[in-house]
């Protein structure tokens, strides 16, 4: 399946804005992400490894937060995941 | 700095005059030169702090996934995002840098006076980490 790398997280991922992986499920998606690419992991993950808070993941239109099984979601080799970065602010 | 044409220019600053009082948001679509992010387009985002959209803003995450889609298609990148401080200067606030976690793209603020848009502004977010991301004020070159 393909992962979308957003802007800020592709020099943490050689340059790349896509990348392949095989995987099961969304987690092992995004482990083999940073297994692949370690300086990811402290972008992605907190220290007790959970997704960072202000990190949205989606399978294809999905927010993984809300799909039943989470990140235990099963995928195919055509799904995609886009990682997405909040954008907020204000006064 | 930040290069971006004078449609674009102009297009942010009449979303920021067209949502006042409430603050406009949106994002920047580019691509990254030696010298800086290039801008070629951008996209009108709604602001899902309805709640208090005066003085905050938010693009909801499904959204910001079609248009960095979008942007793929376009072999453009996202290369920032937009938003106006109604009544407010064109400063980023404490809450703009502890929201941001775009590092290496540019947040572009307006100030809006009563309803006309006024100062255009700048921010590029520095940094190699959530701990050490800073805004730096950059040039905004517009062109074409």
């Amino acid at each position: 399946m393909k992962i979308f790398i957003p802007t800020p997280l592709r020099p943490f991922a050689g340059g790349k804005d896509t990348v392949e992986v095989k995987a099961a499920t969304v987690a092992a998606a995004l482990d083999e992400l940073t297994g692949t690419y370690p300086d990811l992991r402290k972008h992605l993950f907190t220290g007790e490894g959970k997704v960072r808070a202000f990190v949205n993941v989606y399978l294809n239109d999905e927010d993984v937060r809300y799909l039943p099984e989470k990140d235990g979601t099963k995928v195919t080799p055509g799904d995609t995941l886009s990682i997405i970065p909040s954008i907020a602010g204000g006064l | 700095m930040l290069s971006v044409t004078k449609a674009v220019y102009d297009a942010i600053r009449a979303h920021g005059e067209e949502t006042y009082p409430h603050e406009c948001c949106g994002a920047l679509l580019g691509s990254e030169t030696p010298g800086g992010w290039r801008i070629e387009s951008s996209v009108k985002a709604g602001n899902t702090r309805t709640d208090s959209a005066h003085n905050r803003y938010q693009i909801s995450a499904g959204e910001l996934v079609k248009i960095e889609r979008e942007s793929r298609q376009q072999g453009l990148s996202i290369a920032g995002f937009y938003h106006s401080h109604p009544d407010h200067p064109a400063q980023w606030s404490p809450t703009d840098l502890a929201e941001a976690h775009w590092l290496g793209c540019s947040y572009v603020i307006t100030a809006v006076a009563q309803g006309k848009a006024t100062e255009t502004n700048s921010f590029r977010l520095d940094g190699s980490s959530e701990e050490s991301k800073r805004f730096d004020l950059e040039t905004i070159e517009i062109s074409g």
